[in-house]
């Protein structure tokens, strides 16, 4: 029994932990990085962390990730209940599949998968809101607000990427030390 | 979820689960395409959490960009101040001629017995809190909701200009698509012919020029000049007549020959909306009252 209520204890600060991430990085997202937009166009701090943990965690978790953050995008700003959720849902299940790949010292996998989600995310929002209404300027899309979009998103993985991968290491710290105690 | 807390060797292989979630999904954006539901109580609850963070982290960066931008605008601000006390005297000198016709002008509308030309409607002032977190549509946040009496379909105004239109509601924000979101469509008239045309945003005018595009618009005596204001037409069944929404910029011929197209630059800077006006009257309801009367 103790067993069984220390892993409640351990998953209930994982799950803790990462909401009040996503929490933090869609509030930023949504004012202060708003407000900090070049040429109004402004960083995407969801998919950097709906990416990472599918990478580091898997595709179970990085589905459940992915699923919350992109609700919260709906709720607020979608129009269509659902749709941001199955968008980021299926970028952290692609993830997970290269979490037997990742390794945390490597920094150049975790950028190529970042970029490559924030491509896939961008591309799919062309495709399902834009194309469907005659804007078939894909070219402008793309580098006007396509590209700098990445640009801007990969700037901040760089710091954002560290503070993710140092929190995950603590929780997996904390959590194998918490297995070890009743072994 | 508790059984499955308890027991963690009962795994369900998470390809079923995305299965089952990606049926969720489907299912959620079938019901809001279909029956225009959006989050209800979901919305509610998320409103009671994100909403205050919002407003707190708000109010922080507003103080702070505030206190940057006072000592950058320190001299600029000294040397208009000049500029514009100059300025003062001038009009102080048009103002006085132009009580003295405001006078007559007030005598004749009392003798023609004309009611107000735009009726005063009842405003409630908001702050915007939060901003898309993409970067292709243009919808905002603002912090009062049905609490405050906030309605679908409100007309939201910043300054004199037009700046979009309440599409959800809840407890304690509401959600506004501004007029230069792409999936934004506006009929617009043009105040000195009154000829009616159809403002829509575009992302791409607006990331080029910061305008936004009209097209239909019939002018058969090539009367429209580029410079003419652009308000709210009485036509729309959402938005209330003769608001301003912007300067008309170019102006050119359709391929059909019948109609014009071309670009307005909008009077709101979009860009750094802090506070909005959300007018409480509704076109629909605004509408209902003067059919009443006239009956």
């Amino acid at each position: 029994m103790p067993e069984n209520n220390s892993n409640k204890g351990y998953f209930m600060k994982r799950k803790v932990t990462v909401s009040i991430i996503i929490i933090i990085c869609f509030l930023l997202q949504t004012t202060v990085f708003q407000a900090l937009s070049f040429a109004s166009i402004g960083p995407n701090l969801l998919i950097v962390v709906v990416s990472a943990f599918g990478f580091m965690r898997g595709k179970k978790e990085g589905m459940f990730i992915g699923f919350f953050s992109g609700l919260l995008v709906d709720l607020f700003f979608g129009n269509i209940l659902g749709f941001h959720a199955l968008l980021y849902m299926y970028i952290g299940y692609g993830n997970g599949f290269f979490s037997s790949v990742f390794f945390p010292d490597d920094i150049k996998l975790p950028m190529l998968l970042i970029s490559a989600s924030d491509l896939f995310y961008n591309l799919c929002i062309y495709f399902f809101l834009f194309l469907f209404r005659k804007r078939f300027a894909f070219f402008y899309y793309f580098l006007h607000v396509m590209i700098p979009e990445l640009v801007y998103t990969l700037l901040i993985t760089i710091l954002l990427y560290y503070i993710i991968l140092k929190l995950n290491q603590w929780l997996e710290k904390s959590e194998k030390r918490s297995e070890t105690k009743f072994v | 979820m508790k059984r499955i807390k308890r027991k963690p060797k009962v795994t369900v292989p998470p390809k079923y689960i995305l299965l089952g979630m990606t049926v969720v999904c489907v299912g959620t954006i079938f019901l809001s395409l279909t029956l225009n539901l959006s989050g209800g109580p979901l919305s509610a609850v998320a409103g009671y959490v994100f909403v205050p963070m919002q407003r707190g982290i708000n109010s922080v960066g507003t103080f702070l960009s505030e206190k940057a931008d006072n000592l950058k605008n320190l001299n600029d601000v000294m040397q208009k101040n000049e500029e514009l006390q100059a300025q003062v005297d001038e009009l102080t000198q048009e103002l006085n001629t132009i009580k003295l016709e405001q006078y007559d002008l007030e005598n004749y509308r009392a003798l023609l017995e004309l009611d107000e030309k735009y009726p005063s409607y009842e405003k409630v002032a908001a702050n915007v809190i939060g901003k898309d977190s993409g970067n292709w549509f243009n919808t905002f946040i603002i912090d009062k909701g049905s609490k405050d009496g906030i309605e679908k379909d409100m007309n939201v105004l910043a300054g004199s200009g037009l700046v979009g239109i309440v599409t959800e509601v809840a407890p304690n924000y509401a959600k506004v698509r501004s007029i230069i979101d792409d999936t934004s469509s506006v009929s617009g008239m043009d105040l000195s012919t009154s000829d009616n045309c159809i403002v829509h945003g575009s992302l791409q005018k607006m990331n080029e020029n910061q305008e936004i595009e009209f097209s239909d618009l019939k002018d058969s005596d090539n009367q429209v000049q580029a410079g003419d204001q652009v308000v709210t037409s009485y036509i729309s069944d959402k938005y209330l007549q003769g608001i301003l929404i912007g300067y008309i910029k170019d102006i050119q011929t359709d391929s059909n020959n019948l109609t014009k197209s071309g670009t307005i630059t909008p009077v709101v800077d979009f860009e750094h909306i802090q506070e909005v006006l959300v007018i409480l009257d509704k076109k629909a309801d605004v509408s209902a009252e003067n059919a009443g009367e006239q009956q």
